[in-house]
């Protein structure tokens, strides 16, 4: 009685949930933005998306590495975590050895490392501070204490101390900056190319991230045949890779069964209702591209559609008949063009 | 030398305009003002209330972003003196207005003799690229910062002196706001005990002013902060500003000039710009015309402001009225052009490139303050008074070598203000930096910044070289 009340005061747009978010008021004018501001706002989206994957990817490595097993194995869970970020050339330069803690200290606080976690968190509270007149204050804030807060950590040994709280408080900080730019900001030009940087990275990351992963079990990766599963180890290598995307729970879930290879990456790369998945976040990257769309960005748009389209109407099966390391391969390339042709459309015209 | 207390007429006799806050104060434990402090330094650093200092780094070499000291003792200015120094920055402003119209166009006041044409004319600061150029309304400086000090008298009274106008790209009034805000923030309970002045409205007087100085025939015209970028000093305030006008903070590189119209780099195209409140020096303003090298203006500026199609706040050329060559003329300029007293006073100058004035200054130098024509930010002076014998006589030298590029001034006693310090609360020199605003009408907010030396003794006042803030209340009455 009293909802049916309620829902009908509501304007059409609210009740229609999803559709009508962010929707502008048609008889409104809207701003256009600085296409500079844009990029600034897109990059420090990206960094702190960055910053969180990496927490991610580092904490469930350690996780991992906790477990008992052979050196070797932990040793290429580590080398995968460098290559997957393309700095294995970089890391052997100055790191004889490979082992957790010189990794550890390389990928969170090495300033000479531009993929650290240091250094995604001062690239995205840099690019904030040379846009704060396009945030709220609350986003600034968030961005400017993460960094200090996280140079103050890092300074009293909390890496060494408790790396898993470390990662924690890095995933929580990202977490935050989403909310709070949810909750506070308008949702308008600023906001989509925010959204764009996130989901963008995001795509990026969980390609990489499984791309690796895929990779140090098999060569290539065409599915695995019958009587292939249940072996313990496997169990903790997949059940690692959910975990580190947040994805365990949903799994189970989702498939109410045991963690098999091929769900794993159909639940990464096609399950739309997955916050982390490839499709979600091209459906993120498309719609929010179209919010912003303008004259010279027809192709942008329709690269970004297909590849939406592409995923969205995509199997698993046929996916992994043509193999998951030459399909991810594919799928960084398009995704690497997107940013460019995004970049080219919106944030640096000529 | 005596110093005028702005809170004490003696050291037992409290200010009438102090006495609630003086009797607040000694209900205050030592301690909590100590936490206060504590407190609105991690606040300014979390809102990120910093400037940047050119060539320092932090100990680990990264970033050199500093706070500015804040202090937690207001400096408190009666109903009656500001409404006498408001008429009297109404005045000034409006006579340096007048001053510059006439400088770019028929120059009457060189013509009569009450100001001579050679230092004019010949000034690095005379812009020949304005001459005849209509400005609207007149207004070449639409923001004046205007520097006051209070001398103590031998009687023990103060006088308001202008140290300096400040008429190019002056600074400072975001910590203005932002030491009202955290005053406010720290000690609620002070707000209700008085009638305190407000000043917050100041970006709303700004983005007013700003918006009717736009070209002619502009409707809704679209303003916008030009920044020379997040590294330089004054970073925060102009994001600050821009941010609290609702307008872009744009660079150089996000504008451009095509058929005499400016236009900004929008992410749907481009779109044109009316007036630009720039926050860069002109020297960087148009590649076209002053320094080739820059990339913090934009090629075309000038054109396009020629072509009366974009309005600058401020006006190209400015510098010529708040030059300090020109600074002892502008008693006589009230005069010239409004046929009124000087209600402000300027200090007594000595201008060395008279003879007598040089002579009396090289007489001199162990008392006096020199200072270089063109510099800014406390750099370039000899203080006299707190200076070694050998530094006098390297300074003499200078001076002899290039009389014309110096003034001499009489140590002024700035006035102090109880100032909250590491051994406790102790006197400390401040000046005033009132912001002016011109328009339609001249206006300002009740006050202005106040800079207060941190070092004992001092009477520079520059953040840059160890000042301070405090917030300045004007009590209604």
């Amino acid at each position: 009685m009293l909802n049916e009340r309620i829902e009908r005061h509501l304007p059409p747009h609210v009740i229609d949930g999803a559709a009508g978010r962010g929707r502008p008021t048609p008889h409104l004018e809207t701003k256009p933005m600085l296409s500079r501001t844009a990029d600034h706002l897109f990059w420090m989206a990206r960094y702190m998306e960055r910053a969180e994957n990496t927490a991610r990817l580092l904490d469930v490595n350690y996780q991992t590495s906790l477990l008992p097993q052979s050196s070797e194995s932990a040793m290429a869970g580590w080398r995968g975590m460098l290559s997957i970020s393309e700095l294995s050339a970089d890391y052997a330069k100055k790191h004889p050895e490979i082992n957790a803690r010189d990794v550890l200290t390389y990928m969170v606080s090495d300033a000479s490392n531009p993929s650290s976690i240091l250094n995604c968190l001062r690239a995205a509270r840099e690019n904030a501070r040379a846009v704060r007149v396009a945030l709220t204050t609350e986003v600034w804030e968030t961005m400017n204490q993460t960094w200090l807060e996280f140079n103050r950590l890092v300074k009293s040994g909390a890496l060494a101390k408790d790396p898993a709280e470390l990662f924690e408080w890095v995933k929580f900080r990202s977490h935050l900056s989403r909310g709070v730019t949810l909750g506070t900001m308008l949702q308008d030009e600023a906001f989509y190319f925010q959204r764009i940087g996130t989901f963008l990275e995001r795509a990026d990351n969980t390609a990489r991230l499984l791309d690796v992963k895929f990779h140090s079990r098999n060569t290539e990766f065409f599915g695995s045949g019958v009587g292939n599963e249940g072996k313990e180890i496997d169990f903790y290598h997949w059940s690692a890779l959910l975990r580190s995307v947040s994805a365990f729970e949903v799994y189970r879930k989702v498939y109410r069964n045991v963690i098999r290879p091929e769900k794993v990456a159909e639940l990464l790369i096609l399950r739309a209702e997955m916050p982390r998945s490839l499709v979600y976040c091209m459906n993120e990257v498309e719609n929010n591209l179209i919010s912003v769309a303008n004259d010279h960005s027809h192709d942008t748009l329709r690269r970004a559609g297909r590849l939406r389209a592409d995923l969205q109407f995509a199997r698993i099966d046929e996916i992994l008949a043509t193999g998951l390391h030459a399909y991810l391969t594919q799928f960084l390339d398009r995704v690497s063009d997107l940013g460019f042709g995004i970049s080219r459309d919106f944030l640096m015209p000529a | 030398m005596r110093f005028f207390d702005e809170m004490h007429v003696s050291s037992a006799q409290v200010r009438d305009h102090y006495t609630t806050y003086d009797r607040w104060l000694g209900r205050q434990p030592r301690e909590q003002m100590r936490s206060r402090r504590e407190e609105a330094e991690m606040i300014f650093r979390r809102v990120g209330i910093t400037f940047a200092v050119y060539g320092d780094k932090d100990e680990d070499g990264s970033g050199t972003e500093r706070l500015i000291p804040f202090d937690l003792i207001p400096r408190i200015i009666p109903s009656h003196e500001w409404k006498e120094m408001e008429k009297g920055l109404r005045q000034r402003v409006t006579a340096l207005n007048r001053f510059l119209d006439d400088v770019y166009h028929g120059q009457e006041i060189l013509k009569a003799g009450v100001i001579p044409a050679e230092p004019v004319l010949n000034n690095a600061q005379f812009r020949k690229e304005m001459m005849g150029l209509n400005v609207p309304g007149g207004i070449y400086s639409i923001i004046s910062g205007i520097d006051i000090v209070r001398a103590c008298n031998p009687d023990g009274s103060g006088t308001y002196y202008v140290l300096e106008d400040n008429l190019r790209v002056p600074s400072g009034v975001s910590y203005m706001l932002e030491d009202r805000k955290m005053m406010m923030r720290l000690f609620p309970d002070l707000f209700a005990e008085h009638r305190i002045a407000p000043v917050a409205h100041y970006p709303d007087l700004l983005l007013d002013t700003l918006r009717t100085m736009a070209p002619g025939g502009v409707n809704e015209p679209t303003a916008v902060v030009l920044t020379p970028g997040m590294y330089n000093s004054a970073y925060f305030e102009h994001a600050f500003l821009a941010q609290q006008m609702g307008i872009e903070l744009v660079q150089g590189q996000d504008l451009f000039v095509k058929d005499d119209f400016v236009y900004m780099r929008t992410t749907r195209g481009p779109q044109r710009v009316d007036v630009i409140y720039r926050r860069v020096d002109d020297d960087f303003m148009d590649p076209e015309v002053f320094r080739k090298d820059s990339t913090l203006g934009v090629a075309g500026l000038l054109r396009a402001y020629r072509a009366g199609n974009v309005t600058l706040a401020n006006a190209f050329g400015t510098g010529i009225a708040d030059d300090k060559s020109i600074y002892p003329y502008v008693p006589k300029m009230i005069e010239f052009y409004l046929g009124e007293k000087p209600i402000l006073q300027n200090v007594p100058t000595h201008i060395c490139r008279e003879p007598d004035a040089l002579k009396y200054t090289l007489d001199n130098l162990a008392d006096l303050v020199v200072k270089e024509v063109h510099g800014a930010g406390g750099y370039g002076m000899l203080v006299g008074p707190a200076a070694t014998k050998a530094e006098i006589e390297d300074f003499r030298k200078v001076l002899i070598a290039n009389p014309s590029n110096y003034i001499a001034q009489p140590t002024l006693s700035l006035s102090t203000c109880p100032t909250f310090v590491e051994s406790g609360i102790a006197p400390r020199h401040i000046d005033l930096r009132p912001f002016v605003l011109s328009g339609k009408e001249v206006r300002t907010v009740p006050g202005g910044l106040t800079r207060v030396a941190l070092k004992e003794g001092s009477l520079v006042v520059n953040s840059s070289q160890g000042g301070g803030t405090k917030d300045t209340w004007v009590l209604e009455s």
